[in-house]
């Protein structure tokens, strides 16, 4: 049923696709956990204007379409396709990334930052080794998530040129007249690169919550 | 003997029917032939109502223009002595044919391009449009034809479109990038992400004229004429239509045409 003489035939360029996708995933997974941990300190930060900042970035950010975004950093800032589809995926998923670290912090009951602080801990102590190791249990399982979900929406590349699996499936089947069979074959290369990182975020999942 | 003669008439008016709704080829000149196209003093073509340059309809005015219509027009002028003893219906790719084989249409003049395959469906007539692939550059790039395509040129095209095919084998050292449509095409090379785009020239006017900061250079690289298509066996009409064709040419009223749609007067 499917035709994976495809495959074959056009080796090359599914490779190229998968080596961009993996990679812009990759640069796109360290970047937004860096900005998504950085909006997250200054939503909860005790001081009002970097909560205002945190709040504004999240709001802004997630409520409008990825396309949009990835639009903006292609056309209007002239990133070429490859760099602005990347840079789009990171500010993109810092946003979800943020909010789903506030959460895990906010689920750590108020008494234990009071018990922390009363015992003499600052605040960046209380953080490092109350709240944190904690939280980090709690936010494992959402975070895997987003970094699947990164993984597939960089299919995004493809539509500003960015060389990725998706723009090559697209050319293979438009050229081949051969549909079903690409988009199975492109399935199957990002199930390669989302079943590892989901046995990865299960494998953290229980260490990190054994540890405790 | 009456009856004789009434059974006669009926026979033949059963013929007649059964051979207007089987043989279609028959009875060309019938419905939509030189000879009822005068007896019923219109008239009627299929146009495009979408298509930027050639027929393009009004939003507000609901008005057809472009220069398939004013093509249109001239024949009917030719042929009926008045312009606006027309009547246009709009047709996509999908219907031309269907249509101009129902009658429901003379002939089309819809940005159809002449091919051996369709040959064998309808008649064309002359060229009347020299349509092929070409290139759009910002005014003053260092691009002025195919021939300057190469290895550190990036092209842009529409994805899976056989522009995309083509350029690969006239200049196969290019960087091709390919999007989803014409806009984004364009806007890519606006915004500097190719040295150029490539496509059907008919486009690349429309885009042209959208922003004359980019022109279309060089001759075109592929051969894909206009004709206008007449239905099979309606040769008095194809004739008909090649004569005022020619008419159009040699008067000059093709060229202005041309210049008043295209923007530039028709090359070689």
């Amino acid at each position: 049923m499917i035709n994976f003489s495809i495959l074959i035939n056009y080796w090359d360029m599914f490779l190229e696709g998968f080596q961009n996708t993996l990679i812009a995933s990759m640069i796109a997974l360290l970047g937004s956990f860096v900005l998504g941990t950085i909006i997250a300190v200054f939503r909860i930060a005790p001081f009002r204007p970097l909560n205002w900042v945190g709040a504004a970035y999240v709001e802004f950010i997630r409520n409008i379409p990825l396309l949009l975004i990835v639009f903006v950093f292609f056309y209007g800032f002239k990133f070429g396709g490859f760099t602005a589809g990347t840079l789009g995926l990171i500010i993109y998923t810092a946003a979800f990334i943020a909010e789903a670290i506030r959460a895990g912090i906010l689920s750590i009951p108020k008494g234990q930052t009071e018990a922390a602080r009363s015992s003499g801990l600052t605040y960046i102590q209380t953080m490092r080794y109350v709240i944190l190791p904690q939280a980090i249990k709690v936010v494992i399982p959402p975070l895997g998530n987003q970094s699947l979900n990164l993984v597939k929406n960089s299919s995004i590349l493809g539509v500003v040129a960015g060389l990725d699996l998706m723009y090559y499936a697209d050319l293979v089947s438009l050229h081949t007249y051969v549909v079903f069979s690409v988009y199975i074959i492109v399935a199957l290369f990002y199930l390669a690169i989302t079943i590892p990182l989901s046995f990865l975020v299960e494998y953290l999942e229980r260490r990190l919550t054994t540890s405790y | 003997m009456k009856k004789l003669i009434f059974s006669l008439i009926s026979l033949t008016m059963i013929f007649v029917l059964a051979a207007c709704g089987g043989g279609n080829e028959e009875e060309a000149n019938g419905e939509s032939g030189l000879d009822a196209i005068k007896e019923r003093d219109k008239l009627i073509v299929g146009v495009k109502y979408d298509t930027k340059l050639f027929g393009l309809q009004d939003p507000s005015t609901k008005e057809v223009e472009g220069f398939d219509i004013d093509i249109a027009k001239e024949i009917a002028k030719e042929i009926l002595g008045d312009e606006s003893k027309i009547e246009l219906k709009e047709v996509t790719s999908k219907t031309r044919i269907p249509m101009l084989n129902n009658g429901e249409i003379d002939a089309i003049i819809a940005t159809m391009t002449i091919t051996e395959e369709r040959k064998k469906e309808v008649n064309f007539s002359d060229v009347y449009f020299n349509a092929g692939q070409s290139l759009l550059v910002k005014k003053g790039s260092p691009i002025k034809s195919i021939d300057d395509v190469g290895a550190d040129t990036t092209v842009l095209a529409v994805k899976g479109s056989t522009s995309s095919i083509n350029i690969r084998e006239k200049a196969p050292d290019a960087t091709l990038l390919e999007f989803e449509n014409y806009q984004e095409a364009f806007l890519a090379l606006k915004a500097g992400q190719g040295d150029t785009l490539t496509t059907d020239n008919a486009i690349l006017y429309g885009m042209a004229q959208q922003d004359n900061n980019y022109e279309v250079v060089g001759d075109t690289f592929t051969d894909e004429p206009y004709g206008i298509a007449i239905k099979k066996g309606n040769d008095d009409l194809t004739e008909a239509i090649n004569e005022v064709l020619n008419k159009l040419k040699e008067s000059g009223k093709y060229d202005e045409i041309y210049e008043k749609w295209i923007g530039e007067k028709p090359k070689n």
